[in-house]
């Protein structure tokens, strides 16, 4: 995009300004639709699993639910506890949503079609995704209030924990793709299973790693089961408690993008990305964003499906998952995974 | 732990089965209907918002005899009685809390004349409380537009009474 604007005449820098300034609009307002798009799928797919209809009201099918709330929080009062770390109250939100657009920018969404092609791209979503907590951590702590702030707590612990063990769940991936790079690691995959499957999940030794990924995931991104961080029957609302209107909305609007993006990280790191399932010429003839919007979807699908199936986690049996059970077991795999690289690949 | 119990955890076989049942249930059809446009039958001994009746000649029915201002457990209604000008012995006022009453149709029960009953009705919410004061002149008003309703409900509970 940046030779196109430069075509235009401008300088080498502007023209690249431009262009990245381009290109965050192109990510950031699409993504902001499909996590509209999202809330309703997920509020369908939970509905239909209950045995209910869920919203069909506004609009066709109810597709115009999630805009409907937004507007109606849109026009509400922000509320601000006179108790409360004023600043602090306002910018945690900000920062929760911020972060989880942020870690889109390294997102390959087809060949070529990422804003930022950075070689870290892995220690870069690692990175931000460790910052999320922070939005959570920081509304606890500035609402002054005594179940967000134990939501807070429960947050930072839940989150480090299982970001433990996604570190070396990705170091698996890193081992086997050879690079740190998204489209590098997507491209790693072409062929990867049996040279017929795309993406690493077809190989005895990294599809338990995708399952710990999922799972780590969820616990991640603090959906059921693992969305101790605001169970109602224990913590009101969490962290959530003392928001209203905006920036209550935000709040929402990141947690879904984070979900979302967990979504795309599980395609783009086990499912090949926007390579087609199966390597068979006849299958490239779909345009690579559409197989990964399809994968990415079926992902958010996994996540409903698995929120609307499981009962939420003891707070106990979160700790004693992370750290007794998926630490060891990722652990465990990085052994085997480098061990079997060095046999085959490196040795 | 017994050998097969690890391989069912490390399968994650409860969860997988639960996933199974859940994505039978999701192609299932829903239970819930849709609901202000479609509703679902109601008992003729459904119990909803109060009315009272008149006779077809027009005279109400209510005799003030307070039977049911006696049996109310919530104390909902008020009732004041006079004799009327051809002698007969009327209420002059009668009221029903709606925020109190607790909906037990122990009035309908109590009353010798059929008058006080619970209709079919029960989408009547209101913006304000004072709006489900009702006097009266409401329940009256209750009585005549629902009084066809009401008559087919008592006449199909008849016979087990």
């Amino acid at each position: 995009m940046t030779a196109f604007f430069e075509s235009l005449g401008m300088t080498y820098g502007w023209a690249w300004f431009v262009a990245t300034v381009c290109g965050i609009l192109l990510i950031a307002l699409p993504l902001m639709l499909a996590v509209a798009m999202v809330i309703y799928f997920d509020r369908k797919i939970w509905a239909a699993m209950a045995l209910r209809r869920g919203p069909n009201v506004v609009g066709p099918f109810g597709l115009l639910q999630s805009f409907a709330d937004g507007l109606k929080v849109f026009l509400q009062e922000t509320i601000i506890p006179s108790a409360a770390n004023k600043g602090l109250f306002l910018i945690a939100p900000i920062i929760t949503f911020t972060v989880a657009l942020m870690a889109w920018a390294v997102v390959p969404f087809a060949d070529g079609a990422v804003l930022a092609d950075i070689n870290v791209g892995l220690l870069y979503v690692l990175a931000i995704s460790s910052l999320g907590v922070y939005g959570v951590v920081i509304s606890g702590w500035a609402s002054n209030s005594k179940y967000p702030f134990f939501s807070a707590l429960r947050a930072a612990a839940q989150m480090i924990s299982y970001e433990v063990s996604i570190g070396f769940i990705l170091i698996c991936v890193i081992l086997w793709a050879g690079t740190n790079n998204l489209s590098e690691i997507v491209l790693a995959q072409k062929g990867a299973g049996l040279g017929i499957v795309n993406g690493f999940f077809f190989n005895i030794l990294l599809f338990p790693m995708w399952v710990l990924f999922l799972i780590s995931g969820m616990a991640e991104t603090a959906r059921p089961p693992f969305d101790l961080t605001e169970a109602e029957s224990e913590l009101v609302a969490g962290y959530q408690t003392e928001y209203s209107s905006m920036s209550f909305a935000l709040f929402w609007l990141g947690e879904y993008a984070n979900v979302l993006l967990m979504c795309a990280l599980n395609t783009t790191l086990f499912f090949g990305g926007w390579l087609p399932p199966l390597d068979i010429g006849i299958l490239y003839v779909v345009p690579g964003f559409i197989w990964w919007l399809l994968k990415t979807a079926f992902f958010f699908f996994v996540f409903s499906w698995v929120k609307a199936t499981v009962p939420r986690f003891r707070y106990d049996q979160l700790m004693r998952l992370g750290w007794k059970i998926f630490l060891p077991m990722s652990l465990l795999f990085v052994v085997l995974v480098s061990g079997y690289l060095m046999l085959t690949r490196y040795g | 732990m017994s050998v097969p119990h690890l391989i069912k955890t490390f399968t994650l076989y409860e969860f997988v089965k639960a996933h199974a049942l859940t994505l039978k249930y999701f192609f299932k059809p829903k239970a819930t209907i849709n609901y202000p446009f479609e509703k679902n039958d109601l008992s003729p001994r459904f119990r909803g918002e109060h009315a009272l009746r008149r006779y077809p000649n027009g005279e109400e029915r209510c005799i003030a005899c307070k039977l049911c201002e006696a049996i109310c457990p919530a104390q909902a209604i008020t009732i004041e009685a006079e004799p009327r000008d051809d002698g007969s012995r009327r209420t002059t006022r009668y009221d029903i809390d709606m925020t109190k009453c607790i909906y037990c149709g122990f009035c309908q029960e109590a009353c010798p004349v059929d008058a006080i009953v619970e209709g079919p009705n029960f989408e009547y919410s209101t913006e304000t409380r004072e709006e489900l004061l009702y006097d009266k002149a409401k329940l009256l008003a209750n009585g005549d537009k629902w009084e066809r309703a009401i008559a087919a409900n008592l006449e199909a509970d008849a016979p087990y009474r």
